[in-house]
């Protein structure tokens, strides 16, 4: 009660009540380190989300994580082959939980044009997608967009619950569950 | 320029082309198939006095596929033997490392010869990669860049809708 007192008689601007989960999942979802999966084309454009222009660090994200150990998103960007797949799983595995993967462009999302033999069909074959980018490649803005759809279903988690059951994704607040797509179509560059 | 040359005096002619021909530009597998010999090597060298390429084809005979290496004329035949090795299942005889350079160790096929399917072989992956699945025949529904046509959504024309063989089936009656 004496906690609360206090807390109640202080001044309104130096304290900010909340629960221990939304605190939890604000801290989370603005401070998203990527780790930059570029595999292909895709992986250019991701650079330039991460450059001066689009600059991924007006959501927290500009710290690119090259070791898995230290990020949060994956983001697949490009084609996938088999013979890479056991690369991508593996460094994915790496990655400590909590942790969400992004398919940036069609090859990532479903194999893109390359139906063949060689290619993965899909990310989501093996990797837990969480927001699926269209685009060949996308523009950076779809990414960012991308990266925002991520934001908003880690801000609905309930962390505590996923840090007692140790289950990854938790149940969420708002229907935000199954993956998002995010449409690429975006203005031409003027 | 074109020359076919005998499988077994490739690389003695080869030995001697070198003095005009330095740079070996490529080399390239094909697979004739239906015909005899089936398989044919085709090699572009490239002279730089006379500004002029060469190109030599080497038939190849579907029950003996092994042929001499080149490496010890031009190095940078190794990585191009490797990929025909790969592609095709031509040997080459005293290569430093032929081993596969594209698909993975173990990998059953040879994915360019005509009669293996573009989409693949339901194949299982190396040890290395077990977590990520099997690697799976790629949905064709009519063809690698095939779009279909009288339906007006993108989605519905998107090979991945029908993951099924059954549901491929119908889609294709359709």
């Amino acid at each position: 009660m004496g906690a609360k007192k206090e807390i109640m008689n202080a001044p309104s601007q130096d304290v900010i009540v909340t629960r221990v989960d939304a605190a939890i999942s604000w801290m989370r979802k603005n401070s998203v380190w990527p780790m930059p999966m570029g595999l292909a084309c895709c992986g250019i454009e991701l650079m330039a989300v991460g450059a001066s222009r689009f600059d991924i660090a007006r959501f927290g994200s500009e710290v690119m994580r090259f070791s898995p150990r230290q990020s949060d998103l994956m983001i697949v960007a490009g084609t996938c082959v088999y013979k890479m797949a056991g690369v991508v799983k593996r460094v994915w595995d790496q990655m400590p939980n909590p942790k969400w993967c992004m398919a940036m462009g069609a090859c990532a999302s479903t194999g893109g044009m390359y139906r063949s033999y060689a290619t993965v069909q899909g990310v989501d074959r093996f990797l837990p997608v969480d927001v699926y980018i269209s685009g060949c490649p996308p523009r950076p803005e779809a990414v960012l967009e991308g990266l925002m759809a991520i934001q908003r279903k880690i801000a609905n988690e309930q962390a505590l619950h996923a840090m007692k059951t140790g289950i990854a994704s938790a149940p969420t607040h708002q229907p935000v569950t199954g993956p998002v797509i995010v449409r690429g179509d975006y203005a031409t560059r003027r | 320029m074109q020359r076919v040359v005998e499988r077994d005096k490739l690389l003695e002619t080869c030995r001697q082309l070198k003095a005009d021909y330095e740079m070996l530009t490529d080399i390239a597998g094909v697979d004739n198939f239906g015909e005899d010999p089936r398989y044919e090597v085709v090699y572009h060298l490239y002279s730089f006095q006379k500004h002029e390429y060469l190109r030599l084809k080497v038939k190849v005979p579907e029950d003996d596929m092994i042929m001499d290496s080149l490496v010890s004329v031009w190095k940078t035949a190794d990585w191009h033997e490797r990929e025909v090795f790969d592609m095709f299942g031509i040997r080459f005889r005293n290569h430093p490392n032929l081993k596969r350079i594209l698909m993975w160790d173990g990998y059953p096929y040879y994915p360019l010869r005509k009669d293996f399917p573009l989409a693949g072989i339901q194949t299982e992956l190396p040890e290395y990669a077990e977590d990520a699945g099997k690697a799976e025949a790629a949905n064709m529904l009519g063809g690698p860049f095939f779009g279909g046509t009288g339906t007006t959504s993108s989605r519905e024309r998107e090979p991945r809708q029908y993951d099924t063989p059954a549901e491929q089936q119908e889609k294709l009656k359709s």
